[in-house]
Protein backbone atom coordinates (compact mmCIF):
# COMPACT_ATOMS: atom_id res chain seq x y z
CA UNK A 1 0.00 0.00 0.00
CA UNK A 2 1.74 3.19 -0.97
CA UNK A 3 2.89 5.18 1.81
CA UNK A 4 0.70 8.58 0.88
CA UNK A 5 -2.76 6.21 0.67
CA UNK A 6 -2.89 6.00 4.50
CA UNK A 7 -2.62 9.35 6.81
CA UNK A 8 -2.92 9.43 10.46
CA UNK A 9 -3.76 12.71 12.13
CA UNK A 10 -2.23 12.00 15.61
CA UNK A 11 -1.08 13.27 18.75
CA UNK A 12 1.68 11.80 20.97
CA UNK A 13 0.29 12.62 24.17
CA UNK A 14 -3.12 10.80 23.52
CA UNK A 15 -3.61 7.24 24.46
CA UNK A 16 -6.77 7.18 21.58
CA UNK A 17 -4.14 8.08 18.92
CA UNK A 18 -1.36 5.33 20.24
CA UNK A 19 -4.69 2.86 19.73
CA UNK A 20 -4.68 3.71 16.07
CA UNK A 21 -0.81 3.60 15.84
CA UNK A 22 -0.53 0.65 17.28
CA UNK A 23 -3.10 -1.33 14.98
CA UNK A 24 -0.91 -0.12 12.06
CA UNK A 25 1.79 -1.42 13.28
CA UNK A 26 0.30 -4.16 14.05
CA UNK A 27 -0.37 -5.10 10.20
CA UNK A 28 2.91 -3.54 9.04
CA UNK A 29 1.09 -1.06 7.46
CA UNK A 30 2.90 2.12 6.08
CA UNK A 31 1.42 5.34 6.77
CA UNK A 32 2.23 9.16 6.89
CA UNK A 33 1.87 10.48 10.55
CA UNK A 34 0.86 14.36 11.08
CA UNK A 35 1.40 15.39 14.77
CA UNK A 36 -0.99 17.99 15.57
CA UNK A 37 -0.61 20.24 18.11
CA UNK A 38 -4.07 20.72 19.43
CA UNK A 39 -3.21 22.84 22.32
CA UNK A 40 -2.16 25.71 20.53
CA UNK A 41 -4.03 25.17 16.91
CA UNK A 42 -5.91 22.25 14.92
CA UNK A 43 -5.11 22.45 11.33
CA UNK A 44 -7.64 22.70 8.54
CA UNK A 45 -7.18 19.11 7.11
CA UNK A 46 -8.13 17.94 11.24
CA UNK A 47 -10.98 20.18 11.39
CA UNK A 48 -12.71 18.96 7.63
CA UNK A 49 -11.75 15.49 8.14
CA UNK A 50 -13.63 15.55 11.78
CA UNK A 51 -16.09 18.36 12.05
CA UNK A 52 -18.49 17.16 14.36
CA UNK A 53 -15.62 16.20 17.39
CA UNK A 54 -12.79 17.86 16.14
CA UNK A 55 -10.46 15.04 17.46
CA UNK A 56 -7.60 13.26 16.58
CA UNK A 57 -7.23 10.32 16.12
CA UNK A 58 -8.41 10.42 12.20
CA UNK A 59 -7.34 7.66 10.04
CA UNK A 60 -7.57 9.16 6.37
CA UNK A 61 -7.18 5.88 3.73
CA UNK A 62 -7.36 6.61 0.10
CA UNK A 63 -8.59 10.42 0.84
CA UNK A 64 -11.75 8.44 3.17
CA UNK A 65 -11.31 9.86 6.68
CA UNK A 66 -12.98 7.84 9.77
CA UNK A 67 -12.56 9.06 13.68
CA UNK A 68 -13.29 7.27 17.07
CA UNK A 69 -10.37 5.31 17.91
CA UNK A 70 -11.99 1.98 18.34
CA UNK A 71 -14.20 2.15 15.56
CA UNK A 72 -10.68 2.60 13.58
CA UNK A 73 -8.57 -0.44 14.91
CA UNK A 74 -11.70 -2.05 13.73
CA UNK A 75 -11.46 -0.97 10.08
CA UNK A 76 -7.56 -1.59 10.03
CA UNK A 77 -8.10 -5.08 10.82
CA UNK A 78 -10.84 -5.20 8.27
CA UNK A 79 -9.24 -4.07 6.01
CA UNK A 80 -5.76 -5.76 6.33
CA UNK A 81 -6.81 -9.01 6.86
CA UNK A 82 -3.81 -10.80 5.72
CA UNK A 83 -1.83 -9.27 8.60
CA UNK A 84 -2.44 -10.66 12.09
CA UNK A 85 -5.89 -10.72 13.57
CA UNK A 86 -6.65 -7.81 16.11
CA UNK A 87 -10.39 -8.64 17.03
CA UNK A 88 -10.69 -12.28 18.08
CA UNK A 89 -12.39 -15.26 15.57
CA UNK A 90 -14.79 -16.16 17.85
CA UNK A 91 -17.83 -14.08 18.16
CA UNK A 92 -18.68 -14.50 21.54
CA UNK A 93 -14.56 -13.54 22.06
CA UNK A 94 -15.48 -10.69 20.23
CA UNK A 95 -17.97 -9.40 21.88
CA UNK A 96 -15.97 -9.71 25.35
CA UNK A 97 -13.70 -7.59 24.08
CA UNK A 98 -15.94 -5.20 23.14
CA UNK A 99 -17.85 -5.21 25.88
CA UNK A 100 -14.74 -4.87 27.69
CA UNK A 101 -13.35 -1.74 25.35
CA UNK A 102 -16.55 -0.11 26.08
CA UNK A 103 -16.73 -0.37 29.57
CA UNK A 104 -12.89 1.07 29.51
CA UNK A 105 -13.79 4.16 27.50
CA UNK A 106 -17.47 4.71 29.41
CA UNK A 107 -16.54 4.07 32.63
CA UNK A 108 -13.16 3.35 33.62
CA UNK A 109 -10.95 6.44 31.80
CA UNK A 110 -13.65 8.89 33.07
CA UNK A 111 -12.93 7.99 36.57
CA UNK A 112 -9.30 8.85 35.70
CA UNK A 113 -10.44 11.98 34.20
CA UNK A 114 -12.37 12.89 37.09
CA UNK A 115 -9.59 12.28 39.22
CA UNK A 116 -6.93 14.74 37.03
CA UNK A 117 -9.62 17.76 37.09
CA UNK A 118 -10.78 16.87 40.18
CA UNK A 119 -10.68 20.03 42.41
CA UNK A 120 -11.61 18.65 45.93
CA UNK A 121 -9.94 16.15 47.88
CA UNK A 122 -13.54 13.83 48.37
CA UNK A 123 -13.88 14.11 44.59
CA UNK A 124 -10.74 13.16 43.73
CA UNK A 125 -10.80 10.20 46.36
CA UNK A 126 -13.91 8.91 44.89
CA UNK A 127 -11.82 8.99 41.10
CA UNK A 128 -9.20 6.57 42.61
CA UNK A 129 -11.90 4.15 44.76
CA UNK A 130 -13.43 3.83 41.44
CA UNK A 131 -10.09 3.77 38.96
CA UNK A 132 -9.22 0.98 41.73
CA UNK A 133 -12.61 -0.81 41.33
CA UNK A 134 -12.62 -0.78 37.84
CA UNK A 135 -8.97 -2.47 37.84
CA UNK A 136 -10.10 -5.34 40.28
CA UNK A 137 -12.84 -6.13 37.44
CA UNK A 138 -10.21 -5.63 34.33
CA UNK A 139 -7.67 -7.94 36.26
CA UNK A 140 -10.88 -10.87 36.81
CA UNK A 141 -11.47 -10.35 33.25
CA UNK A 142 -7.72 -10.59 32.29
CA UNK A 143 -7.99 -14.26 33.57
CA UNK A 144 -11.01 -15.14 31.67
CA UNK A 145 -9.85 -13.54 28.24
CA UNK A 146 -6.69 -14.52 28.40
CA UNK A 147 -7.19 -17.85 29.20
CA UNK A 148 -3.44 -18.79 30.80
CA UNK A 149 -2.14 -16.58 27.80
CA UNK A 150 0.50 -13.48 27.80
CA UNK A 151 -2.15 -11.09 26.45
CA UNK A 152 -6.25 -10.77 26.46
CA UNK A 153 -6.10 -11.75 23.36
CA UNK A 154 -3.78 -14.75 24.03
CA UNK A 155 -0.74 -15.43 21.94
CA UNK A 156 -0.66 -11.97 20.87
CA UNK A 157 -1.93 -8.03 21.84
CA UNK A 158 -5.67 -7.89 20.76
CA UNK A 159 -8.18 -5.38 20.74
CA UNK A 160 -8.63 -5.32 24.40
CA UNK A 161 -5.04 -5.15 25.19
CA UNK A 162 -4.48 -2.14 22.31
CA UNK A 163 -7.99 -0.36 24.36
CA UNK A 164 -6.50 -1.00 27.85
CA UNK A 165 -2.65 -0.81 27.37
CA UNK A 166 -2.80 2.62 26.01
CA UNK A 167 -3.66 4.26 29.11
CA UNK A 168 -0.74 3.24 30.92
CA UNK A 169 1.55 5.85 30.48
CA UNK A 170 -1.34 7.93 31.87
CA UNK A 171 -2.39 5.75 34.69
CA UNK A 172 1.62 6.01 36.39
CA UNK A 173 1.15 10.20 35.87
CA UNK A 174 -1.98 9.43 38.00
CA UNK A 175 -0.03 7.04 40.34
CA UNK A 176 2.98 9.81 40.51
CA UNK A 177 0.36 12.85 41.29
CA UNK A 178 -1.63 10.74 43.54
CA UNK A 179 1.13 9.28 45.36
CA UNK A 180 -0.37 6.01 44.95
CA UNK A 181 -0.32 2.24 43.39
CA UNK A 182 -3.36 1.47 41.42
CA UNK A 183 -1.27 -1.14 39.07
CA UNK A 184 0.58 -3.56 41.38
CA UNK A 185 1.75 -6.94 42.22
CA UNK A 186 -0.12 -7.55 45.32
CA UNK A 187 -3.41 -5.59 44.07
CA UNK A 188 -3.11 -6.61 40.72
CA UNK A 189 -0.68 -9.42 39.86
CA UNK A 190 -1.88 -10.57 36.53
CA UNK A 191 -2.23 -6.69 35.02
CA UNK A 192 1.01 -5.97 36.32
CA UNK A 193 2.62 -8.76 34.68
CA UNK A 194 0.39 -8.03 31.34
CA UNK A 195 1.95 -4.24 31.48
CA UNK A 196 5.43 -5.14 31.00
CA UNK A 197 4.34 -7.56 28.48
CA UNK A 198 2.68 -5.15 26.44
CA UNK A 199 4.73 -2.11 27.46
CA UNK A 200 7.48 -4.37 25.39
CA UNK A 201 5.93 -5.32 22.81
CA UNK A 202 7.36 -5.05 19.41
CA UNK A 203 4.18 -3.15 17.63
CA UNK A 204 4.07 -0.72 21.49
CA UNK A 205 7.39 -0.08 22.30
CA UNK A 206 8.45 2.61 20.22
CA UNK A 207 5.41 4.22 21.05
CA UNK A 208 5.34 4.52 24.64
CA UNK A 209 6.05 8.67 26.13
CA UNK A 210 7.91 9.15 28.70
CA UNK A 211 6.26 9.61 31.98
CA UNK A 212 7.91 12.80 33.19
CA UNK A 213 6.98 14.25 29.83
CA UNK A 214 3.17 13.76 29.93
CA UNK A 215 2.55 14.36 33.73
CA UNK A 216 4.62 18.13 32.00
CA UNK A 217 2.23 18.22 29.11
CA UNK A 218 -0.79 16.90 32.13
CA UNK A 219 -0.07 20.34 33.75
CA UNK A 220 0.60 22.68 30.74
CA UNK A 221 -3.45 21.24 30.00
CA UNK A 222 -4.54 22.04 32.91
CA UNK A 223 -2.98 25.66 33.11
CA UNK A 224 -4.26 26.11 29.55
CA UNK A 225 -8.08 25.33 30.59
CA UNK A 226 -7.80 27.19 33.48
CA UNK A 227 -6.55 30.44 31.66
CA UNK A 228 -9.52 29.73 29.49
CA UNK A 229 -12.29 29.53 32.46
CA UNK B 1 -27.36 -28.42 18.11
CA UNK B 2 -30.53 -26.87 18.61
CA UNK B 3 -29.94 -22.91 19.93
CA UNK B 4 -31.11 -21.14 22.50
CA UNK B 5 -31.23 -17.51 22.58
CA UNK B 6 -33.07 -15.13 25.31
CA UNK B 7 -33.34 -11.60 25.79
CA UNK B 8 -33.63 -10.24 29.02
CA UNK B 9 -35.43 -6.68 28.38
CA UNK B 10 -38.07 -4.26 29.35
CA UNK B 11 -40.98 -3.38 27.07
CA UNK B 12 -40.30 0.66 27.40
CA UNK B 13 -36.49 0.85 26.86
CA UNK B 14 -35.30 1.79 23.48
CA UNK B 15 -32.64 -0.23 24.09
CA UNK B 16 -34.07 -3.54 24.48
CA UNK B 17 -36.46 -2.38 21.67
CA UNK B 18 -32.85 -2.32 19.65
CA UNK B 19 -32.22 -5.81 20.57
CA UNK B 20 -35.49 -7.58 19.64
CA UNK B 21 -35.93 -5.44 16.33
CA UNK B 22 -32.61 -6.63 15.11
CA UNK B 23 -33.38 -10.28 16.29
CA UNK B 24 -36.29 -10.29 14.32
CA UNK B 25 -35.59 -8.86 10.96
CA UNK B 26 -33.04 -11.61 11.04
CA UNK B 27 -35.85 -13.99 11.93
CA UNK B 28 -34.48 -15.06 15.16
CA UNK B 29 -36.61 -17.30 17.25
CA UNK B 30 -35.91 -16.24 21.15
CA UNK B 31 -37.31 -16.30 24.24
CA UNK B 32 -38.23 -12.90 25.79
CA UNK B 33 -38.12 -12.71 29.75
CA UNK B 34 -39.24 -8.93 30.69
CA UNK B 35 -37.93 -7.58 33.52
CA UNK B 36 -38.75 -5.34 36.72
CA UNK B 37 -35.94 -2.72 37.08
CA UNK B 38 -37.43 -1.53 40.11
CA UNK B 39 -36.99 -5.04 41.32
CA UNK B 40 -34.21 -6.68 39.07
CA UNK B 41 -33.97 -10.82 38.59
CA UNK B 42 -31.29 -12.60 40.32
CA UNK B 43 -30.40 -14.07 36.67
CA UNK B 44 -30.19 -10.75 34.92
CA UNK B 45 -27.53 -9.53 37.63
CA UNK B 46 -26.28 -12.49 37.32
CA UNK B 47 -25.44 -12.43 33.78
CA UNK B 48 -24.63 -8.42 33.83
CA UNK B 49 -22.77 -7.78 37.06
CA UNK B 50 -20.76 -4.87 35.68
CA UNK B 51 -23.75 -2.56 34.71
CA UNK B 52 -27.11 -4.69 35.82
CA UNK B 53 -29.25 -3.13 32.80
CA UNK B 54 -31.03 -4.60 30.16
CA UNK B 55 -30.72 -5.78 27.53
CA UNK B 56 -28.73 -8.97 28.00
CA UNK B 57 -28.22 -11.60 25.16
CA UNK B 58 -28.17 -14.90 25.91
CA UNK B 59 -26.88 -17.61 23.57
CA UNK B 60 -26.45 -20.74 24.54
CA UNK B 61 -25.89 -19.63 28.28
CA UNK B 62 -23.39 -17.42 27.08
CA UNK B 63 -24.51 -13.74 28.32
CA UNK B 64 -23.91 -10.59 25.97
CA UNK B 65 -24.09 -6.94 27.48
CA UNK B 66 -24.37 -3.49 26.12
CA UNK B 67 -26.71 -3.10 23.60
CA UNK B 68 -24.28 -2.07 20.52
CA UNK B 69 -22.09 -4.73 21.07
CA UNK B 70 -24.99 -6.85 21.03
CA UNK B 71 -26.17 -5.68 17.93
CA UNK B 72 -22.72 -6.57 16.47
CA UNK B 73 -22.43 -10.19 17.84
CA UNK B 74 -25.96 -10.44 16.17
CA UNK B 75 -24.94 -9.38 12.76
CA UNK B 76 -22.15 -11.75 12.81
CA UNK B 77 -23.89 -15.09 14.42
CA UNK B 78 -27.18 -14.60 12.53
CA UNK B 79 -25.69 -13.79 8.58
CA UNK B 80 -29.35 -13.54 7.18
CA UNK B 81 -31.00 -9.67 6.15
CA UNK B 82 -27.61 -8.15 6.55
CA UNK B 83 -28.11 -4.86 9.16
CA UNK B 84 -24.35 -3.44 8.96
CA UNK B 85 -22.98 -2.67 5.86
CA UNK B 86 -20.86 -4.58 4.31
CA UNK B 87 -18.08 -2.44 3.39
CA UNK B 88 -15.23 -2.11 5.83
CA UNK B 89 -15.44 1.87 4.80
CA UNK B 90 -19.12 2.04 5.22
CA UNK B 91 -19.23 0.30 8.05
CA UNK B 92 -16.70 2.66 10.42
CA UNK B 93 -18.91 5.23 9.74
CA UNK B 94 -22.17 3.49 10.69
CA UNK B 95 -20.46 2.63 13.55
CA UNK B 96 -19.21 6.16 14.34
CA UNK B 97 -23.14 7.70 13.56
CA UNK B 98 -24.16 5.02 16.00
CA UNK B 99 -21.61 6.01 18.75
CA UNK B 100 -22.36 9.54 18.13
CA UNK B 101 -26.01 8.98 18.70
CA UNK B 102 -25.54 6.69 21.70
CA UNK B 103 -22.81 9.42 23.04
CA UNK B 104 -24.94 12.21 22.68
CA UNK B 105 -28.15 12.46 20.93
CA UNK B 106 -30.56 9.86 22.76
CA UNK B 107 -29.52 11.54 26.00
CA UNK B 108 -29.21 15.09 24.89
CA UNK B 109 -33.09 14.74 23.30
CA UNK B 110 -33.92 12.61 26.88
CA UNK B 111 -32.54 15.63 28.81
CA UNK B 112 -34.16 18.72 26.76
CA UNK B 113 -37.48 17.22 27.91
CA UNK B 114 -36.86 16.58 31.15
CA UNK B 115 -34.69 19.82 32.00
CA UNK B 116 -36.04 22.59 34.61
CA UNK B 117 -37.48 25.57 33.67
CA UNK B 118 -33.26 27.31 33.88
CA UNK B 119 -31.87 24.93 32.21
CA UNK B 120 -34.45 24.08 29.43
CA UNK B 121 -33.59 26.37 27.06
CA UNK B 122 -29.69 25.70 27.24
CA UNK B 123 -30.78 21.70 26.89
CA UNK B 124 -33.11 22.25 24.09
CA UNK B 125 -30.59 24.07 22.00
CA UNK B 126 -27.97 21.41 22.68
CA UNK B 127 -30.58 18.67 21.88
CA UNK B 128 -31.46 20.72 18.73
CA UNK B 129 -27.82 20.88 17.34
CA UNK B 130 -27.63 16.69 17.86
CA UNK B 131 -30.85 16.72 15.65
CA UNK B 132 -29.21 19.29 13.34
CA UNK B 133 -26.17 16.86 12.64
CA UNK B 134 -28.65 13.95 12.64
CA UNK B 135 -30.50 15.62 9.51
CA UNK B 136 -27.28 16.56 7.71
CA UNK B 137 -26.21 13.17 7.41
CA UNK B 138 -29.46 11.84 6.56
CA UNK B 139 -29.72 14.48 3.54
CA UNK B 140 -32.14 13.07 1.24
CA UNK B 141 -31.94 9.22 2.13
CA UNK B 142 -34.88 7.49 3.28
CA UNK B 143 -32.77 5.54 5.77
CA UNK B 144 -29.85 6.55 7.17
CA UNK B 145 -28.57 2.86 6.40
CA UNK B 146 -30.02 4.08 2.40
CA UNK B 147 -33.31 2.15 0.82
CA UNK B 148 -32.57 -0.21 3.49
CA UNK B 149 -32.90 0.17 7.32
CA UNK B 150 -30.02 -0.32 8.87
CA UNK B 151 -28.09 -0.13 11.96
CA UNK B 152 -27.82 3.67 12.25
CA UNK B 153 -31.52 3.74 11.98
CA UNK B 154 -32.43 1.00 14.80
CA UNK B 155 -30.01 2.90 16.82
CA UNK B 156 -31.44 6.34 16.71
CA UNK B 157 -35.02 4.75 16.83
CA UNK B 158 -35.32 6.77 20.19
CA UNK B 159 -35.75 9.56 18.05
CA UNK B 160 -38.47 8.68 15.65
CA UNK B 161 -40.82 6.75 18.32
CA UNK B 162 -39.73 7.56 21.96
CA UNK B 163 -38.57 11.16 21.32
CA UNK B 164 -42.02 11.88 19.69
CA UNK B 165 -44.47 10.57 22.39
CA UNK B 166 -42.22 12.12 24.97
CA UNK B 167 -41.89 15.89 23.77
CA UNK B 168 -45.66 15.48 23.46
CA UNK B 169 -46.29 14.38 26.80
CA UNK B 170 -43.76 17.21 28.35
CA UNK B 171 -45.15 19.78 25.81
CA UNK B 172 -41.62 20.56 24.05
CA UNK B 173 -41.36 20.84 19.77
CA UNK B 174 -37.74 19.48 19.67
CA UNK B 175 -38.67 17.10 16.61
CA UNK B 176 -40.94 19.11 13.95
CA UNK B 177 -41.33 18.89 10.34
CA UNK B 178 -40.38 22.62 10.11
CA UNK B 179 -37.44 22.08 11.93
CA UNK B 180 -36.22 18.79 10.59
CA UNK B 181 -37.91 18.04 7.59
CA UNK B 182 -35.69 14.81 6.58
CA UNK B 183 -35.12 13.46 10.01
CA UNK B 184 -39.56 14.00 10.69
CA UNK B 185 -40.11 12.17 7.07
CA UNK B 186 -37.69 9.64 8.46
CA UNK B 187 -39.25 8.82 11.54
CA UNK B 188 -42.50 8.34 9.96
CA UNK B 189 -40.79 6.03 7.28
CA UNK B 190 -39.02 3.94 10.15
CA UNK B 191 -42.21 3.64 12.61
CA UNK B 192 -44.07 2.36 9.57
CA UNK B 193 -42.14 -0.63 8.49
CA UNK B 194 -43.79 -3.27 8.93
CA UNK B 195 -41.42 -5.62 11.51
CA UNK B 196 -40.72 -2.30 13.14
CA UNK B 197 -44.23 -1.26 14.16
CA UNK B 198 -44.71 -4.46 15.80
CA UNK B 199 -41.84 -4.70 17.85
CA UNK B 200 -42.21 -0.98 19.28
CA UNK B 201 -44.04 -0.35 22.70
CA UNK B 202 -47.79 0.19 23.08
CA UNK B 203 -47.73 4.30 22.66
CA UNK B 204 -50.52 4.84 24.87
CA UNK B 205 -48.83 2.54 27.13
CA UNK B 206 -45.29 4.59 26.91
CA UNK B 207 -47.64 7.46 27.46
CA UNK B 208 -48.89 6.60 30.42
CA UNK B 209 -45.13 5.95 31.51
CA UNK B 210 -43.97 9.66 30.59
CA UNK B 211 -47.14 11.04 31.84
CA UNK B 212 -46.04 9.53 35.91
CA UNK B 213 -42.88 10.84 35.85
CA UNK B 214 -43.92 14.08 34.84
CA UNK B 215 -46.43 13.80 37.97
CA UNK B 216 -43.98 12.46 39.85
CA UNK B 217 -41.14 15.35 39.25
CA UNK B 218 -43.42 17.98 40.17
Amino acid sequence: MAKSDVKLLGAWSSPFVMRARIALNIKSVDYEYQEENWLVSKSELLLKSNPIHKKVPVLIHADNPMCESLIIVQYIDEVWSSGPSILPSDPYDRATARFWSAYIDDKWFPSMIAFFWGQEEDAKKAAIAQMEEGLVLLEEAFGKCSKGKAFFGGDRIGFLDIAFGCFLGSLRVTEKAGGIELLSETKTPSLSKWAERFSSDIAVKELISDTDKLAEFGKKLQAKMTANN
Amino acid sequence: MAEEVKLFGMWGSPFSRRIEIALKLKGVSYEYIEEDLQNKSPLLLKYNPVHKKVPVLLHNGKPIAESIVILEYIEETWKTNPIWPADPYERAIARFWAKFFDDKCGLAAWNACWAEEKEKEKAMEEASECLKTLEGELKDKKFFGGDKVGMVDIVAIFIAFWLRVLQEVVGADLLTPEKFPALFKWSEELVGCPIIKENLPPRDRLIILFRARLESSK
